[in-house]
């Protein structure tokens, strides 16, 4: 759905870009390519690295680890696992969902959404080409911290804790 | 020839290292490759429009416009600015950092690019309406309620953590990339 929208915008602005001016446009077609050529080994690197941990880590593999009474080790294990993994949102929302019913915790799928989403271990290759290695370890840092905390205040909302 | 065979040569190491993994474990190994061919054709999806945008962007947008608007003194404006884009944004998180790249060659403020990456990683608004379907309101809520001073904050500290020169070395080196 918002992959439509994102297409639709860029093909409307390319239109207009296109009618009031050509040249410009070529330019700014041929800086995509440029732009995109120049981090695609990363992606590949990553896209391989992101397969082979997804096959390792299948939702069965992961509520094993994470359920309601895992506890500490549990929070623990849902932060690694959210931190190294790269999981679409519309896959990882209903794969959490599922692992609740299955029996996970509040506080665990907590961790395990907060860090999937703001802690990219795999994509390093990628975020160090533009951010420089000591700032790209720096903010996974602090985006785990962060995670640990989210998953703690989730836990006492959801009166777990 | 030689050069792109430098470039390249990390994914081929990884793609040699799955191919043994096939050889030894069948079953591990196919279900790997056909998980990265999943994430390939996702990738295929999202990046050509978003890289299309870029160009675009820094064609017709002048940098006068982005400083005015995110760059140094631009004060609140420029922080709810980078919040509403990244949360506005569309894809996964690698898809932020080509856009955090034009935004430094046009000036923007170096916190208030982290802050975007910080939105466009866990406050996208798409994701937040599946966010509360999937796992209700209360949980969604509590996050995006934890998130936008979380995002604030790891910014602000990262910025101020980070040695000026570091900062411009780093804004340097994505002036010269495109």
């Amino acid at each position: 759905m918002s992959t439509m929208v994102l297409y639709g915008v860029t093909a409307l602005l390319l239109i207009i870009s296109f009618v009031k001016d050509r040249k410009k446009t070529v330019q700014a077609l041929r800086k995509a390519w440029k732009a995109l050529e120049h981090i695609l080994p990363e992606f590949l690197v990553v896209i391989l690295l992101v397969g082979l941990l997804l096959a390792l880590l299948n939702p069965q593999a992961i509520s094993a680890v994470i359920g309601k009474d895992s506890g500490l080790w549990g929070l623990l294990i849902s932060l690694i696992v959210g931190s190294i993994t790269l999981i679409p949102g519309f896959v990882a929302f209903p794969t959490a969902a599922m692992l609740l019913q299955g029996g996970a915790g509040y506080m665990q799928i907590g961790a395990f959404i907060s860090s999937l989403m703001m802690v990219g271990v795999v994509t390093i290759p990628v975020e160090r080409k533009y951010f420089g290695l000591r700032l790209t370890v720096g903010r996974n840092l602090l985006a785990f911290l962060f995670s640990v905390i989210v998953a703690l205040v989730i836990g006492m909302v959801m009166g777990e804790l | 020839m030689k050069q792109l065979f430098r470039r390249y040569r990390g994914f081929l190491v990884v793609l040699i290292l799955m191919g043994l993994l096939f050889l030894f474990n069948r079953e591990l190994g196919s279900a790997a490759f056909s998980k990265a061919g999943y994430t390939i054709k996702e990738m295929l999806l999202i990046l050509p429009p978003i890289f299309v945008l870029l160009g675009l962007l820094d064609v017709w947008i002048p940098r006068e416009i982005m400083i005015r608007f995110m760059g140094e003194g631009s004060g609140a404006k420029g922080v709810v600015l980078a919040l509403l884009l990244g949360s506005a944004a569309a894809g996964p998180l690698y898809g932020a950092f080509p856009v955090a790249s034009v935004f430094m060659k046009k000036g923007v403020k170096f916190s208030n690019i982290l802050i975007f990456l910080g939105a466009w990683s866990t406050t996208k608004i798409p994701m937040f309406l599946f966010e509360m379907q999937s796992l209700g309101s209360r949980f969604a809520l509590t996050r995006l309620a934890l998130n936008i001073p979380g995002i604030l904050i790891i910014a602000w500290a990262l910025a101020a953590m980070t040695p000026k020169q570091e900062i411009d070395a780093i804004v340097d080196m994505n002036r010269t990339m495109q």
